[in-house]
């Protein structure tokens, strides 16, 4: 299954890519294996991943934890903490 | 029973008029006694900032926020809540957000567009780039600890 990831400030930036279609290999369960995956992806990724902890993610378009099952997801974000308002 | 009320959100780049959307509220009716509002304005300390550029998540900003606004009209008696969040390039001195709330009474007013902010500076997909006035990019606004704890503070005591 495709899943759709869409990439935000600073880590839009240095992945180089506003969002991008990818195949999931198996084995990919939570949102910790997708960041530890895509870490490994080239030079940008690993230096837009390369402190996972403060990546902020959410699963078709709400916050979850890096613990989160992504099975079923259809769009996946990636962004740095917020810092509207 | 009294309808629940619906809060108005609305994600926009272009301005917003603070008496106009206080007036959209609070006409043709009686039973406001509170309205308060929040206005955040782009802030220049130094005078080398030129502007703010605010990227956003679409949909998910909308969604973000709609669910903070739909949990204090269920946590505080309103008769309106409004919140507005701008995106683009914004001036020193322009506006970005803004909260109304209207009520009966002003603290449960004051208390909801205080949580609404506490939360939509933790919680809703934004982020500010600076841009300089001398030509060149400020980098990426980094978030405070102070905004997430103030956030946390509107949790439930176990």
């Amino acid at each position: 299954m495709t899943t759709r990831l869409i990439y935000f400030a600073w880590v839009r930036e240095r992945i180089g890519l506003p969002e991008e279609d990818v195949d999931l290999p198996a084995g990919i369960e939570t949102v910790a294996d997708l960041l530890r995956w895509l870490k490994s992806r080239g030079e940008g990724y690993e230096h837009a991943l390369q402190y996972p902890d403060v990546i902020r993610v959410a699963i078709n378009q709400e916050h979850v934890e890096h613990r989160e099952k992504i099975a079923g997801a259809r769009e996946i974000a990636l962004f740095p903490p917020m810092t509207g308002g | 029973m009294p309808a629940a009320v619906v809060p108005t959100v609305r994600i926009q780049r272009e301005d917003f008029d603070v008496a106009a959307e206080i007036a959209r509220l609070t006409q043709g009716r009686a039973d406001i006694g509170a309205v308060v509002t929040f206005s955040g304005l782009c802030r220049d300390e130094q005078g080398a900032l030129s502007a703010l550029e605010l990227e956003h998540y679409p949909g998910m900003a909308e969604a973000e926020i709609s669910r903070i606004a739909t949990e204090a009209v269920q946590r505080w008696p309103l008769q309106g809540l409004t919140a507005i969040h701008r995106h683009g390039k914004i001036a020193p001195g322009d506006n970005i957000v803004l909260v109304v709330a209207a009520s009966a009474h002003r603290q449960a007013a004051f208390e909801a567009a205080n949580f609404l902010m506490d939360y939509l500076k933790s919680r809703a997909p934004f982020w500010k780039k600076e841009h300089r006035t001398d030509g060149s990019e400020g980098g990426w606004v980094e978030a405070k600890e102070a905004d997430a704890r103030a956030a946390q503070r509107w949790k439930p005591s176990e």
